[in-house]
């Protein structure tokens, strides 16, 4: 255990052991109680015949109180860190606060009680909330045509190239066949080769510039190949650096007879601020858990919105929810759709939430949390260039990408120093990405982060950069402090154990 | 602080963003609401639902079940619903473990060998299963029963239609409202996977051992789809029927409708296609002191590693509502969730036996059921469950016509363990009135 | 300093070659593997299945990577290293022995000349460290 004097964020507390909920498992446990049966009971055989009924008793699933499963998810939630307990400096995910008024939104009964197969007419204020949502989205992107079927920022992105690849096929017909390459950075998120490949693309990379921006020339060489059917950039990058020549590129893309695809992820740079449908941008999704504050979860739900242009408006996903008269209506009619991406209408229990959040802050409130989004990383930026290589000299907006370079001259490298900052009472940055940067360590500190919070961030990572040098073992097996160290992965992915298993019985025979 | 990094100005800020693109006006949004404004906007339009506070038997892909009052204070931990993805296991191994309890839960219902940490919903994990089917086995062509939900089927055309791979849908038959004649009849050894889906979209239960048999004589794989996860409480899991891949919408396990999501989608397979596995998987590893913990593993399927090459686009999944899930599933345990199921069916079946026995009312299908099932009136099914809704505030089913031109008086009905004696009756009353005589 | 055996062909792609007869075996160098970091796993093809010149034959696994295997020379894959399966870990531990990959039986056996030798792979490597 180390706890040196510059850690102040945290001390050593008793942290409880729990194991999992099935080696917790006691026969005739109960957590629960029905109200009795008040029907005519009638033999099980005569309802569901004997061969498609069950014969295991459910074997191996849990009996336990209903103690039993709080003290063990309590106890569980005690090993997490978490947006409630601190800064996340995750690059690229935007970990802001999640209200609790969204929460008690997204109760409400009205809400939370409606089956998305209810008809159009006692939906009436379901709808209007999809509705409205999906006007600001449009204002705040410059983009009139949304979706919010899509359930994460992938689903949506892979409904963007859909749409363009609908748009190509219906304006080149035969011709479009030609058209299959679609163009993504060397900086960009894993999720855009994988979402192109899905639409019957291949890709090509295109490369940065020294100053980490899109290299113009490379691209007018790779659109000059007559058979690019789009660009998927992310503006502001994943090295947090805005792309100035946006305009530039949209009109070289164009040009070439292709379309531009934003990945939306950073829209925490541009909310209240700038467009991307002014950019010229012909499609984007937004990931409504990142800048619209929606819950992380632990990994979901999300919800992520695809917001196009005027002439792409035809291709989004059916149902689309329109105003008729004073009511909302689903339209299922567009008979040029990509089709459903989704059943029902999406996760829109983060419509809600994200709707609440849109409202709570209003029209200047957007912008000033975008303001304040970017003081912040500037800030930081500001604070770890004596310590750490800042390899773009470019202002960075809501993000900063630094590497490991001074620090591996020890021995040390990110993974170390991520490992390290844990002891110090924070989650790590995102690290290794993006892949152009070797050692790459992003922060985005987002707007729901005081001043004194982010001087303690700083003051841990010099500290880490002073302990780099002086005592690089230290680092090198940090995290001491936690309640378990580094896990051997290699092992764990050698031989994979993905469930529990009952131990064997010793006497089985 | 803008002084502290050398600026004046906030605007100087978006130095970098050339000034013709710089948005020069507020947005055209609304202004700040307070939270008294905020909620009563909200309670307002929560009003404009009639339909969340009716009798309800609709079903259909989403199912009222209850969910006890512990699953909501565990999601709203702090811990749990403000984390982030477990990317940092000495520091999730909250979260972390409760996938891993997840995958098991998922696997033990299933009757599968490995789970993953969840998908998007049953719609789109139907859809990644076809994708995986294709990836196995090297074949192009799935081949499903028209008795899948359609919702279902419509995200899987999406999902192939640039794939290439051809998906054929069959017709079910009429008279049992099964599949595994038609499926068996369209199977050739150029098929990648039969989809079936049981119980099916009108409710029957499907043939699953003899489609997985049929499939697996030709090299084919066998897609088991679910909607209604309770049914896994009392039906023999797909896994011990032979199924190679089961997926299903978990909303049934602690997720409130909540109008169509957030839901959650379950994947199960087998251990020899783990590799082949969409979406995350949480795996037990051990640290340098011979600790146990927990870890997200296999990541070089993902997208962030394998990028164009991945087994899927799939990032963020369902955190949250696994957790509901699993919550759910360990306070109910094995002997909750059977008598649940046992519930449903019971109700079920004494609701289809006093609408069977109203005149002019009959049940199309012949198959067993479980808690879903059609039903046939003398009128139109829209007008009938309109007129039904208004006078007895009751939502007796799902008008079929909303999904078929050829069943104008078909409904589809769904009881639960939460419809009361006394809920039923009302049904039964209420379609009473347009008993022919 | 990465082992690289004087009696081995190599590739630029990291692959060494040892010729037996009309036979090569192949696996990755040891440079290759230190990159790479601890092997998880190993995808290799089915006996039988044949390779054109420099197409990929698999992939090799680490926990945070993967990257796909060329075969250098065309043929037929006659044996697979089975064990690999159980025990990844040794391409790391003897990629030139224990953790060879596939044995081929080559169509052109002139391919193998077009290769690089030892002095010029270790020059290669050094070269792509700057």
């Amino acid at each position: 255990m180390d706890m040196t004097t510059a850690i102040t964020k945290v001390t050593t507390h008793l942290s409880p052991n729990e194991q999992l909920i099935f080696e917790r498992s006691q026969h005739g446990r109960l957590g629960y109680r029905l109200a009795a049966l008040d029907v005519e009971e009638q033999p099980l055989d005569s309802i569901v015949p004997h061969e498609f009924q069950r014969d295991d008793d459910l074997e191996g699933m849990p009996e336990v109180s209903e103690v039993d499963v709080i003290r063990h998810f309590v106890r569980m939630s005690t090993w997490n860190y978490s947006i409630d307990l601190g800064m996340y400096p995750l690059g690229s995910c935007t970990m802001k606060y999640n209200s609790r008024l969204n929460e008690r939104v997204a109760r409400i009964p009205g809400f939370a009680n409606l089956h998305p197969l209810a008809e159009e007419r006692d939906a009436q204020g379901a709808l209007e909330v999809i509705y409205e949502l999906q006007q600001h989205l449009a204002e705040i992107t410059g983009l009139p045509g949304i979706s919010l079927q899509p359930a994460a920022g992938a689903h949506g992105e892979m409904t963007g190239i859909m749409i363009i690849r609908a748009f190509l096929d219906s304006r080149d017909g035969e011709a479009a066949s030609k058209r299959r390459t679609m163009l993504i950075p060397d900086s960009a998120h894993g999720t855009n080769p994988a979402s192109a490949h899905l639409s019957g693309f291949s890709v090509k990379t295109i490369r940065s510039t020294a100053e980490g921006l899109t290299d113009l020339d490379h691209l007018r060489e790779l659109c000059a190949h007559g058979d690019v059917a789009g660009l998927m950039l992310t503006n502001p990058n994943t090295l947090g650096l805005f792309e100035r020549n946006i305009k530039e590129i949209c009109a070289i893309v164009h040009a070439a007879g292709g379309l531009v695809y934003m990945d939306g992820a950073n829209m925490n740079a541009l909310v209240g601020v700038a467009r991307p449908g002014d950019m010229g941008v012909d499609v984007i999704h937004l990931n409504l858990h990142k800048t619209f504050s929606t819950p992380h979860g632990g990994g979901g739900p999300g919800c992520g919105p695809c917001c196009c242009s005027r002439e792409l408006e035809q291709f989004l996903p059916v149902p689309r929810v329109v105003k008729d008269g004073q009511g909302f209506k689903l339209n299922f009619n567009e008979p040029k759709t990509i089709g459903r991406v989704k059943a029902f209408f999406g996760n829109y229990g983060m419509m809600l939430r994200a709707l609440a959040y849109t409202l709570t802050h209003g029209n200047d409130g957007l912008r000033e949390a975008t303001e304040a989004a970017v003081l912040n990383a500037r800030y930081i930026a500001f604070g770890l260039t004596s310590d750490y290589d800042k390899p773009f000299s470019g202002a960075p907006m809501h993000e900063v990408v630094f590497t490991d370079k001074r620090q591996t001259r020890k021995g040390v490298h990110t993974l170390d120093i991520a490992k390290r900052l844990i002891d110090y009472g924070f989650h790590p940055m995102t690290i290794y990405f993006p892949l152009i940067v070797p050692g790459a360590m992003l922060i985005e500190p987002t707007e729901s982060v005081g001043r004194q919070e982010l001087d303690q961030f700083i003051g841990a990572m010099r500290a880490i950069a002073s302990e780099a040098v002086e005592d690089p073992e230290l680092v090198r097996n940090a995290p001491h402090n936690t309640r378990i160290g580094r896990l051997d992965e290699a092992a764990a992915a050698r031989k994979p154990v993905l469930r529990w298993k009952p131990k064997q019985a010793a006497s089985a025979g | 602080m803008l002084s502290s990094i050398g600026l004046n100005s906030a605007d100087q800020l978006f130095d970098s963003i050339p000034e013709d693109l710089l948005l020069r006006r507020q947005l055209n949004t609304p202004a700040a609401l307070s939270e008294t404004e905020l909620l009563r906007r909200f309670d307002e339009l929560g009003r404009q639902n009639p339909g969340a506070v009716r009798v309800s038997f609709l079903g259909g892909g989403a199912y009222s079940h209850y969910i006890p009052t512990v699953v909501d204070h565990i999601l709203t931990r702090s811990e749990f619903f403000t984390a982030y993805t477990p990317y940092q296991p000495e520091i999730s191994q909250g979260t972390l473990q409760a996938i891993f309890e997840f995958q098991t839960l998922v696997c033990q219902l299933t009757g599968m060998e490995v789970a993953n940490a969840s998908m998007y919903d049953g719609s789109t994990a139907l859809a990644e299963a076809v994708l995986m089917a294709e990836r196995v086995t090297r074949r192009s062509k799935v081949i499903a029963s028209d008795s899948v939900h359609p919702e279902y089927l419509e995200v899987v055309k999406t999902y192939v239609q640039h794939a290439g791979i051809e998906l054929q849908v069959v017709d079910f038959d009429q008279s049992s409202g099964q599949s595994a004649h038609a499926l068996t009849e369209a199977l050739d050894d150029k098929t990648a996977a039969l989809v079936v889906q049981s119980p099916n979209f009108f409710g029957c239960i499907e043939e699953v051992q003899a489609l997985a048999d049929a499939a697996h004589s030709k090299g084919a794989l066998l897609i088991v789809a679910i909607t209604e996860a309770m049914s896994l409480g009392l039906l023999k899991a797909p896994g011990a029927c032979g199924a190679d891949i089961v997926i299903a919408e978990g909303q049934s396990f602690g997720v409130p409708l909540s109008f169509g999501g957030p839901y959650v989608g379950l994947f199960a397979t087998q251990e020899k296609y783990a590799r082949q596995i969409p979406g995350r998987l949480v795996g037990e590893a051990y640290d340098k002191q011979g600790r146990r913990g927990f870890v997200l593993t296999l990541a070089t399927r993902e997208q962030h590693i394998r990028r164009e090459k991945a087994t899927s686009n799939i990032c963020t999944n369902e955190g949250l509502i696994a957790l509901a899930a699993t919550v759910y599933l360990e306070t109910l345990g094995k002997r909750g969730v059977q008598e649940v199921a046992y519930q449903c069916a019971q109700k079920a079946a004494f609701a289809a036996r006093e609408i069977g026995k109203l005149k002019g009312f009959s049940l199309p299908f012949s198959a067993p059921r479980f808690n879903e099932f059609v039903v046939r009136g003398p009128i139109p099914a829209s007008d009938l469950l309109r007129t039904l809704a208004t006078k007895a505030q009751i939502d007796g089913g799902i008008s079929l016509s909303r999904f078929y031109n050829d069943r104008p008086n078909d409904f589809l009905v769904c009881v639960t363990e939460l419809n009361t004696r006394q809920q039923i009756d009302s049904l039964i009353a209420g379609l009473t009135e347009f008993s022919t005589t | 300093m990465a082992n690289v055996p004087e009696d081995l062909h190599y590739s630029k792609d990291h692959e060494w070659v040892r010729v037996e007869g009309d036979q090569v075996i192949i696996g990755i160098t040891d440079y290759a593997q230190n990159s790479l970091g601890d092997v998880v796993y190993v995808e290799l093809p089915k006996p039988g299945e044949s390779f054109a010149v420099n197409e990929s034959f698999g992939s090799v696994e680490s926990v945070k990577a993967v990257s796909e295997v060329f075969t250098p020379v065309a043929g037929e894959v006659v044996k697979i290293n089975e064990s690999l399966a159980d025990e990844p870990e040794k391409v790391n531990s003897d990629p030139y022995g224990d953790g060879w990959m596939i044995r081929v039986r080559m169509s052109n056996p002139g391919e193998v000349d077009s290769m690089l030798t030892a002095a010029e792979y270790e020059d290669f490597t050094k070269a792509e460290k700057e």
